[in-house]
């Protein structure tokens, strides 16, 4: 199976602080891997390290095939990461968010409009103001974002929160699809009996490393 | 550069400029607080100056252009606002788009914003201070190239300051030095505009053509590592 994501001893400073203080991981195509740990522990580091937002100072991290302590810049094209913010301008409509950055990951518009109807988005919520939604509806346009730009590598910062039982379900039919589209999924949460029963396997991050591997995976990974 | 490349970028940049447009269209951020600012700066002015015509009259470049900078702060200070909110700012960096048409795109809807106040400013300038124009080819030439100028290395200086905390209070700092020379050289061609005859103005406005370049080239290499540092 094809290595998505491969961490070898890699540090990440933040300041002076080591946000990731020798980590080493292996995700493989078409998995959906849960990073658990308590706050501060690095997971968001880890994610953001993935999608070539924060630089590796040390060591090796290889995603997609981009070697990161080289250039991260190219493989932000082909992540997705959906963070504690949303990215979304808070003037625009549901609609017009969704299509302007559908638009800057050269998705097509109908890609757009798609996804608006996937995230139940495309009644008469497409036409009001981000500004003007409560914290899931953020979510749920954020999420549209990711499932119109259709990246190979979805990075998730706890996609469950601020949504209710219907989009947390939403969530995870969204997870196994991108996997069976060919797509691989790396997410923390705390919610982890809902998590858990979502990921092929569990990784915990703690003090900036990943010290917890379960052998054991948690779901039947698909054969690639 | 190759052709694909620079088609890219200017696609890229009416993306990012069209946004910007649809933003201004929904906030009116410009037309109901930048411009009132901008017309209460001339106003003030005139207060300060005594309400003497014939200073005024005198004075009318140089206060038009102050009234331009102070009012372009705000500009960039909105352009960048709406950029850095909600984690906006990574979605630029994980995006496809081509950090020199983030630029020009920033660039072009600064410039925009700049010419709907320059256009009010000048009809200000008209009414409160009668100051009435001679060579108004020069006129618009002027503020055509000056604004040009202005929007590149507000856009560039605009990102600079982004990721800083500080960021509302350090790009007065930073961009006031910088666009000292459009103030000079737009006041010298406003005011060569504003006599009997053009004179020197068409060399203040190559002045002006040169920092226009000189900053949009900077932009279009330096854009993508500032972006990256903020």
């Amino acid at each position: 199976m094809d290595s998505v994501v491969r961490f070898r001893a890699a540090v990440c400073l933040l300041g002076r602080f080591p946000a990731l203080a020798g980590v080493d991981l292996d995700v493989a195509a078409g998995e959906i891997v849960l990073l658990q740990g308590p706050n501060g522990a690095g997971k968001t580091t880890l994610l953001r390290a993935c999608a070539g937002l924060v630089p590796i100072t040390e060591g090796d991290a290889d995603v997609l095939g981009v070697d990161l302590r080289a250039d991260r810049r190219p493989v932000r094209p082909l992540v997705g990461l959906l963070g504690h913010q949303a990215g979304l301008y808070d003037d625009l409509t549901v609609a017009e968010n969704v299509r302007f950055w559908s638009k800057a990951g050269r998705s097509q518009r109908s890609d757009a409009d798609a996804a608006l109807a996937r995230l139940g988005l495309d009644g008469r919520l497409a036409e009001v103001p981000v500004a003007k939604l409560s914290a899931g509806q953020r979510r749920r346009t954020a999420l549209a974002i990711l499932v119109a730009r259709r990246p190979r590598l979805w990075l998730l910062d706890e996609p469950h929160a601020a949504l209710d039982q219907g989009g947390r379900d939403l969530v995870d039919g969204l997870m196994a699809d991108a996997v069976a589209a060919g797509a691989t999924v790396v997410f923390a949460s705390h919610e982890l009996d809902r998590a858990e029963a979502v990921a092929h396997r569990s990784v915990t991050v703690a003090g900036g490393t990943v010290s917890g591997l379960l052998p054991a995976p948690l779901a039947e990974v698909p054969v690639a | 550069m190759p052709e694909l490349a620079a088609d890219s970028m200017l696609r890229d940049a009416a993306t990012v400029v069209g946004k910007d447009l649809r933003l201004e269209w929904r906030s009116r951020v410009t037309l109901s607080q930048i411009l009132p600012f901008a017309l209460l700066v001339l106003i003030l002015f005139a207060f300060a100056l005594d309400p003497d015509r014939r200073i005024l009259e005198e004075a009318t470049p140089g206060l038009f252009w102050l009234a331009v900078l102070f009012s372009m702060l705000l500009a960039i200070q909105r352009a960048y606002a709406v950029e850095t909110a909600d984690g906006v700012i990574d979605a630029l960096r994980l995006s496809d788009l081509d950090p020199a048409g983030i630029f020009l795109g920033k660039a072009a809807g600064i410039g925009l914003h700049l010419l709907v106040l320059e256009v009010a400013l000048f009809a200000g300038v008209t009414v409160l201070y009668g100051a009435t124009p001679r060579g108004y080819l020069l006129l618009v030439a002027t503020m055509l190239l000056a604004t040009a100028g202005l929007a590149a290395a507000g856009s560039l200086y605009g990102v600079l300051a982004a990721g800083l905390r500080v960021r509302d209070t350090l790009l007065p700092i930073l961009m006031l030095p910088v666009v000292a020379p459009v103030l000079i050289a737009g006041t010298e061609a406003f005011s060569a505009a504003y006599a009997e005859s053009s004179g020197d103005g068409w060399k203040w406005c190559g002045l002006l053509a040169a920092f226009s370049v000189l900053y949009l080239a900077i932009g279009i290499f330096a854009f993508e590592p500032l972006l990256e540092e903020s």
